[in-house]
Parts: C-alpha cells; structure tokens; sequence
C-alpha cells in the first residue's frame, strides 16, 4: 500500500483545487493547504476511509506535513500488523 | 403551468447565468430537485424547482446571462401522485467558473449597504468552554471518526436553540420593518482558497441534533468549496456565524449581512478553554440589553453540551 499516494489522494478530495505536487513535503498543511478545522477532520476521516487507520484526535499535530503524515501513518498501520 | 425563473440569490443579485440544465424536455421532476446549475457573482448554485410537474420547454439555454425573474422553463403541472422517482442528473460536467473578482465586487456591495444602513451595535462575552472541549473531548474519543464533532458544530447547536428564545435575532430588515423569521437558517462564514468568501445558510439549524448539525456543516463546506451550493442556501440565511478561532483571532467583530440583523462572532479558544464570542447587532431591532441576554443564554447552553 503506497501511503504517500493514499494521503495526497486524500488531500485532493478536500482541496481538489491544490496542486499538491507542488507542496513543501514539509511545509505546515494547514497553511500550505489553508486547512480550516472542518477540512481537517474532513482529512482524518479520508485517511480512515482510504488505509483503515482511526487518528486519534491527540496525535493530530503529528500529521502536521506531509512527510509527518506519512512517517506517522506508516508506524500506525506496521504497529497494527 | 409554472414559470421556473431565474432566482435571486441575495439583495445584490439582479442577473444570472445559466451554465448546464440537469432536465430535459419531458422529464417529471418533484418539488426540491435540482433542476439547473445557476452562476451568480458569488458561486455557481444548484437550483431547485419549487414544484412537481413535467419539464415542458426549456426557454434558456446553457451560456445565457439573463435577468433575476426571468423565465428560463415551463414546467406543466401533474397530479402530485403521479411523480415517480426521476434521473435528475446529479453531477455537474461544466466547469466551476472563478469568482475571485466578482465575489469582491458582491462582498463590497453588500458590506457598504451594511454600513450605509445599519446602525451597529457591538458586545463582547468571554466564554468558560472547559465543559464543552472535556464534553467533546470524551465524545470524540468515545465514537468513530466518522463521528466525531467539531466546537464549530456545538456554537452552531447553541446558538440554533438560543435564538428561539430570541427571535429578535433572526429575521430580515425590510421595507423599514423587522420580520422576524419561524425557520432557523444560520448562515456560516467560509473561507475559500484564494482569498473568496462566503456565508451559506445550514437550513433549518433550529430542527437538526448535533451529529445533524455537524454533518451538514461538513457537506456544506465542501459543496461551498466546490461551488455546488444551492439557492436557498445562499439566500435565506436568517442570522451569521462567524468563526474565526481556527486563524487565531482573539475576537471578531463582524458587519451584518443586510437584510438580516445580526451576527455572530467566536475568537479562538485559548488555553484555559476561554473564548470571546461577539455580536454585532442592528439597533433598529435590538438593543444592548436584549444582546446581552441573547449571548448568556448562549453561554449558558454551552455550559451544558450534553443537552446539546
């Protein structure tokens, strides 16, 4: 399962109007992306629906940028497996 | 037979666009399906017909530019239990127009005609919100993602059930007359990407529980985002949320939409869980003191989110 792809597709869905290729993978998404808390959790819930893995609503500054995201998410599903 | 025409979407509005029909000639279609993708100045719009029928002519076509209370169709009536379920195309094929510019140009149109016309009035009243973030809090741990609720959703709920005890708070200023209004259409301040704004209404807030009023604040976010809005969301707001907190704002003090007579602001929550929430209110409707106690019932319903 490629992560990064899943996290940019959910991106996508929630900005569809981003290039998200051109994104600092490691620039602050909430500003590069201007996520408001709707969009977030809007977010969350994608990643949910795309890789099964519930984001514990504490951990959400772990998925700050994109390579956080991943780096974060890429523990969580090795730890469920 | 009934004219469909082109609606007005907001004080400002005296044309529209139309971009695609979702019917065609002959198709039976009930009260509320969409029946056309409307430009305006500020978004593209899903419009609904107002009645059940058959599409007898489709007057205008895609690319008119025509003036509000036009007749863009002819719908022929049909007895009401005669209507089966129809393919009303749901999506859209045509391209979002940019509404950057005339957004702006709306958006000026509007506040100006505030300014020129209202007289403000400003309170502010700082909020103890612990129980609400540890209410939310256990909620959101307590439930699946897909469940979880935003503050937003718990501001929207208490304000939604506040103003029935405050019906001078929801209504339109017309004709040199406040009109309060029954329903509870509480308009909510989104930001778009690129700079543009705009207030949809969550229809009905006053009916809806809180998972209700959390996921039509969801959806309409996202139909906001990618102009999928629809008419009466953009022109039957009774009252103006405005929620800066996620921007960290301490406190906002907002200009009143026209024709409605108040709005809402909330700061960001800081780190005692205080908030400062503000209302602009038009003194030929209200005064100070009914503010006032406007915003303690708001507070106070805050202090209780489990009966939310």
């Amino acid at each position: 399962m490629d992560i990064k792809k899943a996290v940019l597709h959910s991106l996508h869905l929630i900005a569809p109007e981003v290039d998200l290729e051109a994104i600092n993978p490691d620039a602050l998404l909430r500003e590069e992306i201007e996520l408001d808390s709707v969009d977030f959790l809007r977010f969350v819930q994608q990643l949910h629906n795309e890789l099964n893995v519930d984001v514990l609503e504490k951990d959400y500054d772990k998925l700050s940028t994109l390579n956080r995201c991943v780096a974060y998410l890429e523990e969580k599903i090795h730890l469920n497996h | 037979m009934y004219e469909f025409k082109m609606p007005a979407l907001g004080a400002e509005m005296t044309s529209g666009k139309l971009i695609e029909w979702r019917v065609k000639k002959g198709d039976r279609i009930k009260a509320h399906d969409i029946i056309a993708l409307i430009d305006t100045d500020k978004a593209a719009i899903e419009a609904e017909s107002f009645y059940s029928g058959v599409v007898e002519e489709l007057i205008a076509k895609p690319g008119d530019k025509v003036p509000v209370g036009t007749v863009l169709a002819l719908i022929r009536e049909v007895d009401e239990g005669t209507i089966a379920e129809t393919e009303v195309k749901k999506e859209s094929s045509a391209p979002i127009p940019d509404h950057s510019e005339s957004m702006k140009k709306a958006i000026a149109a509007a506040m100006a005609k505030s300014k020129r016309e209202i007289p403000h009035y400003y309170l502010s009243y700082e909020i103890d919100l612990s129980k609400a973030v540890n209410w939310l809090e256990t909620y959101n741990r307590e439930h699946p993602v897909t469940q979880r609720l935003l503050m937003a959703s718990l501001l929207i709920r208490a304000t939604a059930l506040a103003l029935k005890k405050h019906p001078e708070f929801n209504g339109f200023f017309v004709d040199e007359a406040y009109r309060p209004s029954q329903a509870i259409h509480i308009g909510f301040a989104i930001s778009l990407r690129g700079g543009g704004l705009i207030a949809p209404a969550i229809l009905d807030a006053g009916e809806q529980t809180l998972s209700q009023t959390m996921g039509n604040l969801s959806d309409l976010v996202m139909r906001a985002r990618g102009g999928k809005l629809r008419d009466r969301e953009l022109s039957e707001s009774t009252i103006t949320i405005t929620n800066l907190g996620d921007f960290g704002v301490d406190a906002v003090f907002g200009v009143i939409y026209p024709p409605q007579v108040a709005l809402l602001g909330f700061g960001k929550i800081d780190s005692k869980n205080r908030v400062v929430m503000t209302l602009s209110g038009d003194h030929r409707v209200s005064n100070g003191l009914l503010g006032s106690r406007f915003l303690t019932t708001i507070a106070r319903y805050l202090e209780e989110p489990e009966k939310l």
